[in-house]
């Protein structure tokens, strides 16, 4: 009877996840993404990597666009992670091989969710994060795309709508939707804390430069967002 | 003796990987995406620049510019030399070493040496 009691204890108070999310991201995902870091220190590592770095998932995602993204995934880079595998002579210059960018696999929402959460709970990085104080602000759409592209240039490898800017970074209309804003202000910061051989430079960007550049991806991202 | 060289070996080997990185993969890694595979200037970026990377194959250009300018523009960035912001700053990603070593090979991709 006693022992009856202790089951009956234990399975009332073990969280109800039929699914355990550590097994599939060590089955599945660690062929692809790093779990454990730490970030690449050379080219030849950071090439050999074929899926962004995860080990600091909780620190740079958003749980809520992480399990609907993983149960419908499309591509953040418009010319993959790195982006130099997938490039071809074209007419005017260099083209993004499409055929050549891989397909990430889909996962059932039940996985999806335990996935999230076992990501969301890897931080190493709270140190970098706690560094960002944001405040609240605003900026217009036309005041933050001049700074972005006229300022400081990021135009050149971002794109900040469908089909409009570079393709070598991931596509920034819908960063605010993926990202944490203080994650935001701490790559723009310095991508090196983050990622020793980032393909993205440090513009050294002011405090209020940053600031505003976190409002306006949330300007762009919330336009992107409404406009689906 | 021989103890003493497996010890250095080890340490080197678990250090903290500062290591430079040859100039060739450096530009294949960052410069390739404006400069393009050919290094011609014909990135796979350059459809919506207000402003066109350098061609870096271009010995009449790439002649007019000092190393020193050279090292410049790399490590501070366009606006360093009035040129474009959408040239970045890469002294956060290039030691001054690997910056030095990516002029010599700018020096390669053009054939030309500064006044020549």
């Amino acid at each position: 009877m006693k022992r009856l009691f202790i089951l009956a204890v234990l399975f009332s108070s073990a969280p109800v996840l039929a699914v355990d999310g550590m097994a599939i991201l060590q089955r599945d995902c660690a062929v692809c993404h790093s779990l454990t870091g730490p970030a690449a220190q050379t080219l030849k590592d950071a090439w050999s990597r074929k899926g962004p770095d995860l080990f600091y998932a909780g620190n740079k995602y958003r749980a809520e666009w992480m399990t609907a993204w993983l149960q419908k995934p499309q591509a953040i880079r418009p010319a993959g992670l790195n982006y130099g595998e997938h490039l071809k002579a074209g007419v005017k210059g260099d083209e993004v091989d499409t055929a050549t960018l891989p397909l990430h696999p889909v996962l059932a929402k039940a996985d999806a969710v335990a996935v999230t959460a076992e990501l969301m709970k890897l931080k190493p990085h709270d140190d970098l994060i706690s560094k960002e104080k944001l405040e609240s602000g605003s900026i217009s759409k036309q005041m933050g795309e001049m700074a972005f592209d006229k300022f400081y240039g990021c135009l050149a490898c971002h794109q900040i709508e469908p089909e409009f800017g570079g393709f070598s970074g991931p596509e920034l209309y819908t960063a605010a939707q993926r990202l944490q804003p203080e994650f935001m202000a701490s790559l723009i910061r310095s991508p090196q804390a983050w990622n020793p051989k980032s393909w993205m430079p440090n513009k050294q960007l002011t405090d209020m430069g940053i600031q505003k550049m976190v409002r306006y991806l949330d300007v762009i991202g919330k336009e992107s967002a409404n406009a689906k | 003796m021989r103890n003493r060289f497996w010890l250095l070996a080890l340490i080197f080997a678990a250090s903290p990987l500062q290591a430079q990185e040859l100039a060739a993969d450096n530009y294949r890694a960052y410069c390739v995406q404006c400069h393009g595979m050919e290094g011609n200037g014909k990135g796979v970026n350059i459809r919506d620049m207000a402003v066109q990377p350098r061609d870096h194959t271009d010995a009449k250009s790439m002649s007019g510019r000092s190393d020193e300018a050279l090292f410049k523009v790399i490590k501070e960035g366009g606006p360093a030399i009035d040129k474009s912001v959408l040239m970045p700053p890469w002294g956060d990603t290039l030691s001054d070493e690997e910056i030095r070593d990516m002029v010599l090979h700018l020096r390669t991709l053009c054939k030309c040496k500064f006044g020549s």
